[in-house]
């Protein structure tokens, strides 16, 4: 097996899109081809073990990376592997080493916990009586109530359905986990029981973990590495610590992620997000 | 761990998963079942009123046995071509595609698991739907080939999941309205099969197109064993041929789903929801 978790060699995905443009050919109105390149050649690669965070205002190319390593999409060009399977190629070989807890905690709404949990559980051939007793474990990790466990899911806070969301995604005991802004829109105490649980499962188990964010603090308290991607290029990749260094404090305030990537990409996130929004 | 096992696992994820699905739209399976009786009669009561209609004396019973077995027929086939062409858009609905297709499960598999509920729920239910229209009619199927019946419909069942995996494509390609899209392949299905009528009356082109249905054969073979107790041996050329159609199509759709779903990774089209 590679020492490597993941190795991703410029990898660049486009998406195009079909858009009406008010003028006729004849009974078809035209079209206008529009091209979107989420990723510009990126290249990273992750060690075992590592906690690695790709951190990026929203439309950078974070999920686009996650889904590329998911295979859910297919790169445009440049090649990813996970533990030396190729995502393309191979992808059967690369889903049985990985699972995924996205932003969005997609389930059937209408089942309990333990039905969704179950439904993954079978997915991935696992034994239904073993499985049961793990996600109960996990579930009760998290801190969610053993009476919700049986509750339909469309009856749980956003809070919650995304900590059974982590469920799943650690219910397969991923050897590379892809955690895609977990925390985002929770609140602080939900939050900090998804990132004490990061933690945890680094600590005890041989899970390698690539964590998009835009949370800042969370890239910064959680990961070995953080690359920083912006308009779907890497424009920085190091250490916590060698990404601070990078800019030099001022008036003896201890640098941020912020002052990073402000010195980096000369903009401030929540204008990198703008431009997203308006392009 | 074999990885039959974990396949099997996998097969009967999907198995349970649709049960579940079925008990918590318990209030919908009670409304399409009563959409899909009262279907069932209307269409019946027509040959009940046959005599009444054209001022002429006709065997009514015969004409209600004809329709009978068409409209039920028609509901477990239809039952079955759903259930499997829905196993892309039930995904879509609740937004849980991504996660199916990230599991390390293949197309068959997921396919072998749907299958298997399908035609379960098709029995089920068109037996239910026969057990109450049997108490509105007085049917006589003293002479049917029960065995011949049987044959005739799991034969045909191979080849309405061969249609649904075809259908099942276009919610992978068309995010927003492919579901409404497998309502129209029903539709045409109904029209050139000879669910309510011989395929005979029908223009010379359509009944060119009536051959390549697989319905077609299924709908006459029940008809022959219902209606006229054809011996099994008979209807084994019938049968060859369904399961001929049944792979061929499935085969087809196999390769057309792979193709799709490929397509569907490379433009973004799992993402969006319907």
């Amino acid at each position: 097996m590679s020492t490597y978790a993941l190795e991703v060699e410029g990898v660049r995905k486009v998406f195009v899109r079909k858009e009406r443009t008010g003028k006729r050919r004849g009974l078809r109105r035209a079209k206008k081809k529009e091209e979107t390149v989420a990723l510009k050649d990126i290249d990273l690669t992750v060690a075992r073990g590592e906690v690695f965070g790709v951190l990026g205002p929203n439309g950078s190319g974070k999920s686009t990376l996650i889904r590329l390593v998911s295979t859910l999409l297919l790169p445009d060009g440049g090649s990813l592997r996970v533990f030396g399977h190729d995502v393309e190629h191979d992808p059967f070989a690369v889903k049985r080493l990985i699972n995924r807890v996205s932003v969005d905690a997609a389930f059937f709404k209408k089942f309990s916990p333990i039905e969704n949990l179950m439904y993954a559980a079978r997915l991935y051939g696992l034994d239904a009586g073993e499985a049961r007793e793990r996600m109960r474990e996990i579930m009760i990790r998290l801190g969610l109530k053993e009476e919700t466990f049986d509750n339909p899911m469309e009856h749980m806070s956003r809070g919650m359905q995304q900590k059974v969301a982590v469920a799943r995604g650690f219910l397969t005991s991923p050897i590379l986990l892809l955690l895609d802004e977990p925390t985002t829109g929770l609140d602080p105490h939900s939050k900090r029981d998804v990132q004490a649980f990061v933690r945890e499962i680094r600590e005890t188990h041989d899970a390698t973990v690539l964590l998009t964010t835009h949370d800042m603090d969370e890239a910064d308290r959680l990961c070995d590495r953080i690359a920083i991607i912006d308009d779907g290029r890497i424009v920085a990749l190091d250490t916590p610590e060698g990404l601070k260094a990078l800019v030099p404090s001022e008036n003896g305030k201890e640098t941020t992620m912020e002052d990073v990537f402000i010195a980096l990409t000369g903009r401030t996130f929540e204008e990198a997000e703008a431009k997203e929004v308006k392009e | 761990m074999s990885a039959f096992v974990r396949e099997m696992r996998g097969a009967y994820a999907f198995v349970e998963r649709n049960v579940n699905l079925m008990k918590r739209y318990w209030g919908w399976e009670v409304v399409w079942l009563i959409y899909s009786l009262t279907n069932a009669l209307a269409i019946t009561y027509i040959g009940n009123g046959m005599s009444a209609i054209s001022g002429t004396e006709i065997d009514t019973q015969y004409v209600v046995t004809y329709l009978l077995v068409g409209a039920l027929i028609w509901q477990y086939l239809v039952v079955i071509f759903y259930a499997i062409s829905e196993m892309i858009a039930w995904e879509r609905w609740e937004g849980t595609i991504e996660y199916t297709f990230m599991a390390p499960v293949s197309r068959p598999t997921h396919l072998v698991g749907t299958t298997l509920f399908a035609i379960g729920y098709g029995i089920v239910r068109t037996l239910a739907i026969l057990g109450i229209v049997v108490a509105f009619f007085s049917l006589n199927l003293a002479g049917a080939n029960i065995l011949g019946t049987v044959l005739m419909l799991l034969a045909g069942s191979v080849s309405f999941v061969g249609l649904g995996i075809l259908a099942a494509v276009l919610p992978l390609l068309y995010p927003e309205r492919g579901a409404q899209m497998t309502n129209a392949v029903a539709a045409i299905l109904l029209l050139i099969s000879g669910v309510y009528y011989p395929v005979e009356t029908l223009p010379g082109w359509l009944q060119v197109i009536a051959k390549a249905s697989p319905a077609t054969y299924v709908i006459k073979g029940m008809r022959a064993c219902l209606l006229e107790g054809r011996s099994t041996v008979t209807l084994l050329p019938t049968v060859f041929t369904l399961i001929g159609i049944g792979v061929g199509v499935i085969t087809l759709g196999l390769i057309i789903f792979r193709y799709v779903e490929r397509y569907a990774k490379r433009s973004g089209r799992l993402k969006r929801s319907g």
